[in-house]
Order: C-alpha cells, then structure tokens, then sequence
C-alpha cells in the first residue's frame, strides 16, 4: 500500500534537495493492515481501515487528512491508548501493547497537570521511572531552556497562556526521551500568531534532535512547513492515500511557505485531498 | 475616553464586579437590620417575651451559661458527635468514592443500593438505631454518619468521574502504571472537588446532629435547646441556634483555609 511518491508531476525549480527521504534504515515505526472499528447502538463504523505506514527513523512524520478521517485515532493506537481490531504496530521490533513512556504524547487538548508547576510537570515521567534527582534536574533544566519556559518553572498552569502550556507538553514529552514523538494537533487550539511561533519552536527544538516525529493535523502548510514525509489520508473509512515526500532543506523557516517548493507539494496534496473532503463539511 | 459608569449602573448590571467597601457595607447593612427589627419586635413590646426573646436575654443566656460553664460542656459534646461522625464517614467515602468514580465495576456494584439509601430520609432511621444502638453518644455518631456518608459518597464519586481522561491518558505516556494514575493524577485532581463536597456536607452534618440531640441525648447543643423548651426558656434555645450557627461558620472557615493550603492552585 504505501508507495512514496516523490512528487513526479510537479518541476522542482531551484531548490536544494533536502536531506530528508531515502528510507534505507528499517523503519523505527511500522504500522501494519490496522484496521480499527468501533461499534455504536445501532452500527459498526470502520474509522481506520487498513492502513500500513512505515516510518523510518530521526524523521518527522506528518499524517494529513480531513477532518473525522481517523488520524487521531490511529495515532492514539500508535500509543497504545486503543487497540486496533485487526493489524499491527511495531515500534523497534516489539509489538505495542499499552502506552509507555517510549511513545511520548502531546495532545491536542491542555493536559498538563494542574496542581503541578511547570517543573514539576515537565519532572513527571522522570519520577515514574525513578530518575535519580539530580539526573532529573539536569534533564528538566535543559528542556526549559531549550523550550524557552526556564522563566516560567514556578507558574501554575492556570498561569499559562495556551501556546506556553503547550510548550511545557512538550518540554514534558521529550524529558523522557521517548523513541517517537506523538502529537496529535497539538496547536490545533491556538489563535495563528501563537501557531506560527510554536511551529518556529518546534522546527529549532526538532533540528537539534532530530526525534521521530508522528504528528497529526488537518493543516496542509503546516505538515509542509514541519514534515520530512506527508502521509495523506482519504475520508472515512481512513486510508492511506498517498505517501509525499517533502524535498525543502532543514534548517526551515517560516518564509519558507513562499517558495516554489513549498507551494508545489501544497499544490500536490491539495489535489490528492480536494475529492476528500467535499462531502465532508459538517464535520 | 470611556465613561466611568456610576454605582448604581454596576448594581443593577448582572455580574458585574462592585467595589469591595460597598460589598462589606451591604453585609453590614443587613446585619444591622436584622437586629433592628429583633429589637423593635420585642423592645417595643410587639411579640410577647416568651415566643421571642430579646437581644440582651439572649446576651444573658449566653453569660449565665458560659458562667457555669454548661455552655462549653454542651458545645464540646456536640462538636465531638458531629466530628466524631463526620470523619469517620469521610474517611470511608473519600477513597470509596474515588474507587466508584473511577472503576466501572465498583459503580455498577454500589450505585443502585447507594441511590436507594441516600433517598431515604435518615430521620425515619432514628428509631431503628435507638431501639439497636441505645441512646448513647454512638447512636447520634451513627445519624451523622448515615445522613452525611451515602451523599459523600455520591458527590465524590461524581468529582472523581469529572477528572479528564486525557489527563489519565497523557501520564500513562509518560510512564505512569495504573497505580501511579490513581496516586498521582486521579487523587490531586479530583482533591478540590473533594474538599468542596466535604465541606458542603459538613454543613449538613450539623443539621443532623441536632435531630439527632432533639430525639435521644443528655448533652450538647440540641439537648439544651429541648430542655429549655420544656422550661419555656426561648432565650436558651435562642443562644443554642446561634452557636450552632456560629459553630458552622467556623468549621466552613477551617475548610476554607484548608482548601487555600491544599488545592490553591485551582483558584
């Protein structure tokens, strides 16, 4: 099923090519034939049928689709916060069974806790695992730092804006150094100035560790601007459409999103969606 | 520039935030007018002095009591049944509650014969426990603990099945086993709403603490009251209302302080 197109109509004109594709590493991520169904009181609806993604490692893996498609749902199964009913996941060569702290989630919703501090919070999962403190102090200082939240160790979530809380999911994710990176639109919620800054965020934090990543959102420039490799997904029932490679150069930029590239796969997947989501407008 | 709006504009708007002077003024106002319609009913000699007694006998109770030092002895063995009572139920459905919020097993076993209980009016138990229990301190314990438990138990229940999922979810990424979700996510997010229903019932366990005095009991606050009845001594049962009033106010100030300590951050 998954066949990686790498962008045959569309001319590249001038532009480097990225570093990114050519899987020839096995893949970190294998998600193979998962089919989910899930039943209501009167029907059994298929959200996820069939679909098999391989994701190779230190990439940054975007899966776009319109909205109801399942992709939240398949990336909850990649952590294991679900089960599918047929198929298999693999991270490594294990088989997934239940969430673990090598799958680290950002969710879409704020789900920092919130009788914590920021670095509390961030300190959450050392703690679970029994880091030693002082380990764990070290850890937590450089993921402040590095998210930009140092100032802000002592606040109270309420005390947070949006895109801040966000920051500190994320902070709390890579603490633990999880094998992959989940996040399920995770600035889905924030207003675009806050959205741009976070993505600008998430590029530099990105580029320095190269994690792989599985991110999820219904923003087309987004998973450009982010993504090594699109995964585009069709309507419900939720299949693999088209796998897209994304050949711009890392370190990106928000400008970017103006370049012949660019705009070429945004062109491409607006295409591959543009049968997809007609019928799709009440959702 | 914008138009300072007047007092009487934010008065009459709905939720609109007022000063802070003039909201301790109101208070103070009605306070003020309470009294002063006490003392008119009975310094103006409208109502007889045995249905209302006024402000001074009601004074006097308090010093005549206070003097022999009944007062503290009465209020010492009310407040021992109400705590005795209240905190023995808590401790029960607190984790109770919690385990029935959180586990649809333990729902699915103890809210039918819960919801059965909690509809039934704890008074029209009073009999059953004397005629079981005598009319001992423990009898009145066992009122408290039936009229304050079964409704804990519900309400907790309730806050622990409003605690996100997502939250659940998000620590079991981060490593957290099923026990450590119930330690340390499902406990200190469910503990404001806890503190709230405890304190909410701590209100009623006063209420039936005195039902429980007024039947079967030879101390405390609801004892004195049916004793003076007997002795036509309104001013008596007057003081023991406020006490118990003023008793109330304070444990709910205890719980307040407790919950700025403990939960401060959902504020």
């Amino acid at each position: 099923m998954s066949v990686a197109n790498v962008l045959r109509e569309e001319p590249v004109p001038a532009v480097t090519p990225g570093e990114a594709p050519a899987a020839k590493a096995p893949p970190l991520l294998r998600i193979k034939d998962v089919r989910l169904e899930y039943t209501t009181k009167t029907k059994t609806v298929v959200a996820i049928d069939n679909i098999s993604i391989d994701v190779p490692d230190n990439q940054f893996a975007v899966i776009v689709g319109p909205s109801g498609c399942g992709k939240s749902s398949l990336l909850y199964l990649v952590a294991g916060l679900n089960e599918p009913t047929s198929g298999e996941i693999l991270l490594g060569n294990e088989e997934i069974d239940g969430p673990g702290p090598d799958r680290g989630m950002v969710f879409q919703s704020y789900t920092l806790f919130p009788w914590l501090t920021v670095r509390e919070n961030v300190e959450f999962g050392l703690k679970r695992r029994h880091v030693p403190a002082a380990e764990r102090e070290d850890i937590v200082n450089r993921y402040l730092n590095e998210t930009g939240l140092a100032a802000f160790h002592d606040a109270y979530p309420k005390q947070l804006s949006g895109g801040m809380m966000q920051r500190v999911a994320i902070a709390r994710a890579l603490a633990n150094d999880p094998k992959i990176l989940l996040m399920d639109e995770p600035f889905g919620a924030l207003d675009s100035q806050t959205r741009n800054s976070m993505q600008k965020l998430l590029l530099r934090v990105w580029e320095q560790h190269k994690k792989t990543v599985l991110f999820v959102t219904h923003d087309i420039d987004e998973a450009i601007l982010l993504g090594d490799r699109i995964y585009v997904m069709t309507a419900r029932p939720g299949r693999l459409k088209e796998e897209v490679v994304v050949p711009i150069a890392r370190p990106r930029n928000m400008d970017m999103v103006m370049d012949p590239s660019f705009i070429a796969v945004k062109r491409r997947i607006l295409e591959l969606l543009k049968n997809e989501i007609k019928d799709d407008d009440e959702h | 520039m914008a138009r300072k709006r007047s007092i009487i504009d934010l008065c009459l708007t709905p939720k609109a935030e007022v000063p802070g002077p003039l909201r301790y003024a109101v208070a103070t106002f009605v306070w003020v007018l309470v009294i002063a319609i006490w003392s008119i009913l009975t310094y103006g000699g409208i109502m007889q002095d045995i249905f209302l007694p006024s402000p001074t006998a009601v004074m006097g109770a308090f010093f005549r009591l206070f003097e022999d030092g009944t007062l503290s002895q009465h209020i010492w063995a009310s407040l021992q049944v109400v705590l005795m009572g209240f905190i023995i139920s808590s401790i029960i459905a607190v984790p109770l509650g919690l385990l029935m919020g959180t586990f649809r097993v333990v729902q699915a076993g103890l809210e039918p014969l819960v919801n059965f209980i909690r509809y039934l009016p704890v008074t029209s138990f009073v009999p059953l426990f004397i005629l079981w229990i005598g009319i001992g301190i423990e009898q009145r314990v066992t009122v408290i603990f039936f009229g304050t438990f079964f409704q804990q138990l519900v309400m907790i229940a309730d806050v622990s099945r409003g605690v996100s999922k997502d939250l659940l979810n998000a620590s079991y990424t981060l490593g957290a086993s099923r026990r450590d979700a119930l330690l340390h996510v499902l406990t200190p997010a469910a503990l404001p709403g806890i503190m709230d229903t405890l304190r909410v019932t701590m209100g009623w366990a006063w209420t039936y603490l005195v039902v429980a005095e007024l039947v079967a009991a030879s101390s405390g606050l609801g004892y004195i009251s049916m004793k003076a009845m007997r002795g036509f001594q309104v001013d008596v049962i007057f003081l023991a209302i406020a006490v118990i009033g003023l008793l109330g106010l304070f444990t709910d100030l205890i719980f307040r302080l407790i919950s700025n300590r403990l939960v401060g951050w959902a504020n």
